[in-house]
């Protein structure tokens, strides 16, 4: 008989019908409506009468255990030792006692900790890990996520753009962000050919799988030394022979760069709509990333200043047109926002109706 | 003087800072400290200090840890084994404090105490342990409830809203049907085999909260056949309060709404259940009765053949327990992915290489205008032999 204790997989996630608020879990699938109460607070109505609120709270991407403790902490005061995180990684706490309301909001407020995200405001950002985690990461996205929370904190604990705005930014075009369908986003970006090191792409890579992986057929095999040669003209820095081997080194600090994009969304009301490029280029500029903040400020005010209310950016920018998205937001076009890479040709005018500016 | 100046301007301003969260772990734990200052580096140097991944995982399991180990030499970097542990979050990301804390006591005890609460995909991420501490992690973590998520060329940890448990939209229960499929899949989840990533996520109604329609291979979105369910009680009380009913009405994309002043009619047959009057009027309007599904197929980022929106493959399909129906479809779908798909070619792509028609037969859907927005425009298409042989 062996004393060892048996080895257990494949149990799952822990059951929802432990993790769920017991008040939810009495009225479930027996709400009637909910309504917003105050920026970050909404109040939830089941057909019985039961009322909750959940008070939304913005968290950091990276937090310590200890952070996690505090955060049990106020749920064991004040929500009865539940809490639930959102699709946008916001934490919410359930509270069925209304009298508790006042008590929470100044202890999260004590804490620093930002309660909204509600309505029509600024979501939390939805971002990548960055140079904490992450080898392909050309930019850290939770730093320039900090910096662009600073600059737009009045835009989460306010309720009054006039639209949603969803923000993301991928640390490079894998995009683990929702970066394609976002208001408004950043993507870090290469721009030179991958360098190939013949030693490590001879050792470790694969070469059919290596020279598959160019999505522009600029890799081609060299037999004679094991390796692969890229035909840099066709290169568009993709960085997926990157992935798919080490040997394909594409990290160089001077020539990468950022890029901003605008007007995606993935929502209901409408088919969604991808985020188009709005800058080519901005630098990449630790710690705090000045240029891109500027750029993002640029557009949030153009789209303050000139949308009705209830437009998302895209929104807006399908009523005006692009042409006057650029003016007005004075950013440059260029080449670069031409697609010639696939699925171009429904993207050119093909009709003389457009505005001058 | 820090060590970590420029690090430090991150502790400035209004937002709560993750370099905060970091040093308070650094403070305490020596291995923590060491990726702190790896970050400080890269904040100079403007890049990234991190390898390649590694092949490294618990026993039985292919997926759920990524191998990460750092470029820096072992002067510099006396820890250069920083893993991370992907573990799968309870259906719509509800927690009892009792299970967070348990989970903090097992990660302060094998890692650096760093968490992402959540990532991207919708797992618990645990960022930063050494080889030799993932075992005894895992079993710990098995020990308290948790397992791991999906990494690498499997079905990925799939996610959810929060469903029944607190909206009045969910047409279908997301967190049940959640964690069937999660527990259906787990060998797909743990054991890497296929082509590439598979992203499942599952929202209660066409609002999609968890943006499935955008970021999953597989899109399951709560919807109704019938009409929508107005109280007119409610929406006079709305109108007696100055809400502007005519406006909501004629906000209306398919022109669906009329309102006379007194009552707001739907024509059921042209509602396209877009969710606009029900935001704006939340009170009077309800979802449908004959609830299902809508599925769609093919959301995912740019790698590689740029960014594709998912499409409907199944305008409707019921979705009660035990969901046999969806179960079933979402293996044949696998299956024919998994047979058919190049190496990294997502499932979208491989429809799109291969043409709606090869993928419909497969999983034997037959087509319907639902799927598209208008048909073809070119007369390049296919008869097979078959069917030469009935219209002759």
């Amino acid at each position: 008989m062996s004393g060892e204790k048996k080895y257990i997989t494949d149990i799952g996630p822990p059951h929802y019908r432990e993790m769920v608020h017991p008040v939810l879990m009495k009225n479930y699938g027996k709400w009637r409506y909910h309504e917003y109460v105050a920026p970050g607070i909404i109040k939830h109505v089941s057909m019985n009468g039961d009322e909750v609120y959940m008070v939304r709270a913005a968290i950091p991407k990276i937090v310590s255990v200890y952070f996690v403790r505090e955060l049990c902490d106020i749920a064991d005061k004040y929500s009865d030792g539940y809490v639930k995180f959102t699709s946008r990684h916001n934490v919410e706490f359930i509270v069925t006692d209304k009298n508790k309301l006042d008590g929470l909001l100044r202890e999260l407020r004590e804490r620093g900790w930002p309660v909204g995200g509600t309505g029509r405001s600024l979501k939390a950002i939805i971002h990548t890990q960055g140079w904490v985690h992450c080898h392909t990461a050309i930019i850290d996205a939770p730093g320039l996520a900090k910096a662009l929370y600073d600059e737009l904190y009045d835009y989460f604990v306010r309720d009054d753009l006039p639209g949603k705005l969803k923000i993301a930014i991928a640390c490079c075009l894998n995009m683990c962000g929702a970066v394609h369908c976002s208001d408004l986003a950043f993507v870090g970006m290469h721009r030179k050919p991958p360098v190939v090191n013949d030693d490590i792409v001879s050792r470790l890579c694969e070469i059919p799988t290596l020279v598959a992986s160019c999505p522009t057929a600029a890799i081609r095999p060299a037999p004679e030394k094991k390796s692969v040669i890229v035909n840099e003209e066709r290169c568009m820095y993709c960085g997926n022979c990157y992935t798919v081997c080490p040997g394909m080194f594409i990290h160089n600090p001077k020539y990468d760069c950022l890029s901003m994009w605008v007007g995606g969304n993935a929502v209901a009301g409408g088919p969604p709509e991808f985020s188009r490029l709005a800058i080519p280029y901005l630098p990449n500029n630790p710690p705090r990333w000045p240029e891109c903040v500027q750029a993002a400020k640029k557009v949030i005010d153009a789209w303050i200043k000139n949308a009705k209310k209830g437009e998302r950016i895209g929104d807006w920018i399908k009523r005006i047109g692009w042409e006057r998205f650029f003016t007005l937001t004075e950013i440059p076009f260029t080449d670069k926002h031409i697609d010639d890479f696939i699925f171009s040709l429904p993207t050119f005018r093909t009709t003389t109706q457009f505005k001058w500016r | 003087m820090s060590e970590t100046p420029l690090l430090d301007e991150l502790e400035k301003g209004r937002w709560p800072s993750f370099v905060t969260e970091m040093k308070r772990m650094a403070a305490v734990k020596p291995y923590s400290k060491n990726i702190l200052l790896q970050l400080e580096r890269s904040y100079v140097e403007r890049v990234t200090h991190w390898k390649h991944g590694g092949i490294v995982g618990v026993r039985g399991y292919g997926g759920g840890v990524i191998g990460r180990y750092s470029d820096l030499p072992p002067e510099v970097m006396q820890t250069p084994e920083v893993h991370t542990l992907r573990v799968a979050q309870p259906a719509g990301w509800f927690y009892s404090t009792k299970a967070l804390r348990k989970l903090c006591d097992v990660w302060e005890k094998h890692g650096s105490g760093f968490i992402n609460l959540h990532g991207s995909t919708g797992d618990i991420i645990l960022l930063g342990a050494q080889t030799a501490s993932l075992q005894p992690c895992f079993e710990d973590l098995i020990s308290i409830g948790f397992d791991l998520g999906g990494s690498g060329g499997d079905v990925r940890t799939l996610s959810c809203c929060g469903g029944p448990a607190f909206c009045q939209w969910s047409c279908i229960d997301t967190l049940d049907i959640y964690h069937e499929l999660t527990m259906e899949l787990q060998d797909e989840i743990h054991r890497p085999r296929f082509p590439y990533k598979f992203k499942i996520k599952i929202a209660g109604c066409p609002n999609d909260c968890v943006a499935a329609l955008a970021r999953a291979d597989l899109a399951i979105i709560g919807t109704w056949r019938d009409s929508i369910k107005i109280d007119q009680e409610a929406v006079r009380e709305y109108a007696k309060k100055g809400v502007n009913i005519a406006a909501v009405a004629a906000r209306c994309p398919p022109q669906a709404l009329e309102w006379d002043g007194k009552e707001l009619r739907v024509i059921p047959e042209d509602c396209t259940r877009c969710m606009k009057c029900l935001s704006a009027l939340p009170k009077a309007i309800l979802p449908g009765d004959d609830r299902g599904v809508s599925i769609l197929l093919g959301g995912k980022a740019t790698i590689l053949q740029g960014a594709f929106l998912g499409w409907v493959i199944v305008p409707f399909m019921k979705a009660d327990k035990p969901y046999r129906e969806l179960k079933e479809l979402t293996r044949k779908i696998l299956d024919w992915w998994d047979e058919n798909a190049k190496t990294r070619e997502r499932v979208g792509e491989l429809v799109y290489r291969v043409g709606m028609r090869n993928f419909l037969k497969a999983i034997g859907q037959p087509p319907a205008p639902q799927m598209v927005y208008a048909p073809r425009a070119n007369p390049y298409y296919f008869w097979s032999p078959e069917e030469l042989e009935e219209v002759k």
